[in-house]
């Protein structure tokens, strides 16, 4: 079974233009995997940056390239830190997170494979997250934020605070597991 | 200001006498647990009366330490006996962003983004 939330871009999967990482299963400790996520946010980052024009005699130009910067170093690190935190270690798919550049917009796409449970816990959260008023859900996940892990905060961030747009793919696999695909669509 | 967390990119630092704690640097642990010891010492630095949280010098937070900074304005509504100030800089791009989601959660802290 495939479901679809939110306005999926097919289309993306098939752009070769961009720049895709890949991170297969690892023995490495967690604590190692974990850093790394921030290190590949900054590069993707830095990456984007040099795309966007900059004057040096013109400080809105720099910091507007600062924002955009800003903006996809947290949200690949969001979209990296999610995957590892429900993805499931002994699925051997690896996760891939896709970054490309349109005219007027930076579109990130995520994929990683996790067990039908987890899998079917983030959908019922992502069902929501589509269904709701989504300042009145980040603030009430604020109010929450004491309760610990699990609660899409990161999401909601980049829905409320950098007004990206988000679209994901659910696909029930033939091994049991789930491929979920997240999209992000940043306006610049 | 003396430092009484450091990690490998970020530290938390304390001033007694103007009661200013300051987070620097690069924070994206994993999740609160991993957030706990600054979570205990904001939560524990000041009793009662006025108190600074200077988030100038810290360049990213993650949407855990998001929570972190969420819980810990939560707890200091509820006691009521803190005068909140929160510090924040316009040329880091998560502060611009995401600060001000403070002030919803506590309407009577005073923040100044600079």
């Amino acid at each position: 079974m495939v479901e679809i939330i939110g306005d999926f871009s097919e289309e993306m999967g098939g752009i070769s233009d961009g720049l895709t990482l890949t991170f297969s299963a690892s023995s490495l400790p967690l604590k190692h995997r974990w850093r790394n996520n921030g290190l590949s946010a900054d590069f993707l980052a830095d990456y984007v940056a040099t795309f966007i024009p900059k004057d040096e005699d013109d400080p809105g130009s720099l910091s507007r390239q600062q924002e955009i910067r800003g903006a996809v170093a947290y949200i690949a690190n969001e979209l990296l830190e999610n995957a590892m935190k429900y993805g499931e270690e002994a699925l051997a798919a690896p996760t891939t997170i896709k970054l490309v550049l349109a005219a007027d917009a930076i579109l990130f796409s995520e994929i990683n494979c996790t067990g039908a449970g987890r899998g079917a816990t983030f959908r019922g959260f992502v069902r929501e997250l589509a269904a709701s008023n989504p300042a009145e859900m980040y603030l009430r996940q604020l109010e929450r934020s004491g309760e610990g892990g699990g609660s899409g905060l990161g999401l909601l961030t980049m829905v409320n605070d950098y007004g990206a747009a988000l679209a994901w793919k659910f696909q029930d696999l033939q091994d049991g597991t789930m491929r979920i695909t997240t999209q992000v669509r940043l306006e610049i | 200001m003396q430092t009484v967390i450091e990690g490998e990119n970020y530290s938390v630092e304390w001033d007694p006498t103007t009661r200013t704690a300051a987070l620097k640097g690069i924070l994206r642990l994993n999740g609160l647990v991993e957030y706990a010891p600054i979570a205990q010492f904001l939560s524990h630095a000041v009793p009662a009366g006025s108190m600074t949280l200077d988030l100038q010098g810290l360049e990213f937070l993650n949407s855990s330490g998001i929570a972190m900074l969420s819980k810990f304005t939560i707890e200091i509504r509820n006691r009521k006996t803190v005068d909140l100030l929160v510090l924040g800089s316009k040329a880091v791009g998560w502060q611009g962003k995401s600060l001000v989601n403070l002030c919803k959660l506590m309407p009577t802290l005073r923040m100044e983004i600079v």
